[in-house]
């Protein structure tokens, strides 16, 4: 038995795995993984069931440290990682598997089109709460000790047996397209014009974004009318659009509440949650209608692609060194990494 | 009744949209229907089922199902549950210690609504309320209807930190926090029993349909309360009524 410590949780760190269902009708969220397709790759790149806990990570900053052996890990999601040895640092990109030695350290350095990445850990097994090892912290549930992670916590792992590390060869595409929405349930309790500016203005994500929900700023809605303002409150859904009474809409995540008294004028489909939840403080997006066949099409085609991108995750050559394919793969979509700035290094 | 979209994995049957508890016996009835079905084997895809006020929302997997071949299986459902009789919940009797440091607003509500401190407590604690929902927090329940002389809209400032275990009322409703969260509601007492315990098989204490009435103890009566429950010396159980055992 070996041990993973959390040297630093970065900007936000927690257990996640694709969440707890059949307790919204006690006011039990899901919460779970944002970007459960991040999950499913990371799980299987580090040789995990494929719904496993693992680590959420928003923004980069982690370090995770081996204790007491080796500890094999797994990095879904555009990161850029850095992997300290006794004889230096290496930059490595994501989506890939890792086997730190005792006393080596992981970093997420910075995390690069999308707020995003999931940290797998193999042979991370946590209790599960209602069903679900995913951390809701506001109700104490799931993860460890029903909190996001700390400095200094160490999660209990089995030591892997030596295999050759995994990468997944084309990592998804980013897509700038503006984001599906099936209007309702309370659309009509907008003003036409203001359902009509919905679609077309542009919203700027705030620095109010988290597990919960992201906060847009933007030109503020208009309600039909003074009572159109509150509802006699109802259920709320992950990628429901609940605008208050001063106009800016709100878009509730994984830990988002199960009701609530606000109209909601939208609901962001299936296989656009991820994009929303991975956009920064600060970008603009738009919003696009499309109807709730279209919106079931699209979450079988995102279902289909991920499962293409399960099978092209193939053993990694010239394994323990850089990988320059993939590097300069990473280069080319991204354009944030020089590969050879980091050749002195490399160990 | 219309049925409301909401994105491509639910929807929502809404009955009305009012609080009203002919409504609330309409989703509780066409909730267990669908209960039913799927022990049945039947609507594969469903996921989950929402009950509130006034509407049920029905969630489901788009990888599974579709919104149109649910809809078409739940259509004799639905109109069955336009028929349905109020069901009888349990009855809840819940010790509640009133004013001071338990409830800031205690004073605040006497002065909106001129009544004396006394009067509110009163008001509140003899009346039976109807849990018409659980959400918003886990285990939170949404009781009503508070006596129209106590009903105020909620606080213009929400309190950042509500304790939990606090009473509070807001417009015909009134709840008891399960957790410390923001909250906009006026807070007259806390309760000293734990409204969700993820380790006991029904999470929630109270349930849709549940009658709740507020029984005034004292604050020394709440601190044994308190102590003996977190102790694990107390069974919350012991303060609801089985159905039928009433006088």
């Amino acid at each position: 038995m070996s041990a993973l410590e959390i040297r630093s949780p970065g900007a936000l760190a927690s257990i996640q795995d694709v969440g707890r269902r059949g307790w919204r009708r006690i006011g039990v969220p899901w919460a779970g993984a944002l970007a459960p397709q991040l999950l499913r790759i990371a799980n299987t790149l580090a040789g995990n069931d494929v719904l496993a806990p693992a680590i959420e990570c928003f923004d980069g900053g982690q370090q995770f440290v081996a204790r007491d052996g080796a500890v094999r890990l797994a990095v879904a999601g555009d990161a850029q990682l850095e992997h300290l040895t006794a004889d230096g640092k290496r930059s490595l990109v994501a989506w890939r598997s890792l086997t730190l030695a005792d006393g080596e350290t992981l970093r997420v350095v910075t995390t690069g089109a999308g707020r995003l990445a999931v940290v797998a850990v193999f042979g991370l097994d946590r209790p599960r709460v209602l069903g679900s090892a995913a951390t809701y912290a506001r109700a104490a549930l799931g993860g460890l000790d029903g909190r996001a992670l700390q400095a200094g916590d160490r999660l209990n792992v089995i030591e892997p047996a030596p295999a050759p590390e995994q990468h997944l060869r084309q990592p998804p595409t980013p897509d700038a397209g503006p984001i599906r929405v099936v209007l309702g349930p309370q659309a009509d309790h907008f003003a036409p014009a203001s359902l009509d500016a919905f679609l077309s203005a542009p919203f700027e994500i705030t620095a109010e974004a988290d597990r919960m929900g992201v906060r847009l700023a933007g030109e503020p809605l208009v309600h039909r009318d003074a009572a159109a303002r509150e509802i006699v409150s109802d259920a709320a859904v992950p990628g429901a659009i609940q605008v208050p009474g001063n106009g800016l809409p709100i878009v509730l995540l994984a830990d988002g509440h199960t009701a609530g008294g606000y109209p909601k004028i939208a609901t962001v489909i299936t296989a656009d949650l991820v994009r929303l939840a991975e956009r920064k403080p600060g970008e603009q997006i738009r919003f696009v209608a499309v109807s709730v066949a279209e919106a079931e099409d699209l979450a079988r085609a995102a279902e289909h692609s991920l499962q293409a991108s399960l099978g092209d995750i193939v053993p990694l050559a010239g394994d323990g060194v850089i990988d320059l394919d993939a590097l300069y793969t990473c280069n080319l979509l991204s354009g944030i990494i020089d590969g050879r700035e980091d050749d002195g290094d490399t160990a | 009744m219309r049925i409301l979209d909401m994105g491509d994995a639910a929807f929502s049957v809404e009955f009305g949209d009012a609080i009203d508890p002919a409504l609330q016996a309409r989703v509780n009835a066409l909730d267990v229907a669908i209960e039913h079905a799927r022990s049945a084997g039947q609507l594969d895809g469903v996921i989950e089922t929402v009950p509130t006020f006034r509407s049920l929302t029905v969630i489901y997997d788009p990888l599974q199902t579709r919104r149109a071949s649910l809809e078409a299986a739940l259509r004799d459902l639905i109109a069955a549950a336009d028929h349905a009789p109020a069901s009888d919940g349990r009855h809840w009797r819940l010790p509640a210690c009133y004013g001071d440091a338990f409830g800031p607003d205690l004073a605040d509500v006497a002065a909106a609504t001129d009544l004396t401190p006394e009067a509110v407590i009163n008001a509140h604690s003899t009346t039976e309320y109807v849990v018409y929902m659980l959400g918003f927090l886990p285990g939170f329940p949404f009781m009503g209807d508070v006596p129209a002389a106590l009903q105020l809209p909620r606080r213009r400032e929400p309190r950042l930190r509500v304790p939990p275990g606090s009473i509070a009322i807001a417009t015909g409703l009134t709840a008891i926090y399960p957790w410390e969260s923001p909250g906009g509601w006026h807070l007259l007492g806390r309760c000293p029993v734990p409204l969700f315990d993820a380790t006991r098989e029904a999470p929630a204490l109270l349930a849709a349909g549940d009658r709740v009435r507020f029984t005034p103890v004292s604050a020394d009566e709440f601190d044994r309360l308190d102590a003996e429950l977190k102790a694990g010396q107390l069974d919350p159980q012991q303060w609801c009524t089985p159905v039928g055992a009433l006088a």
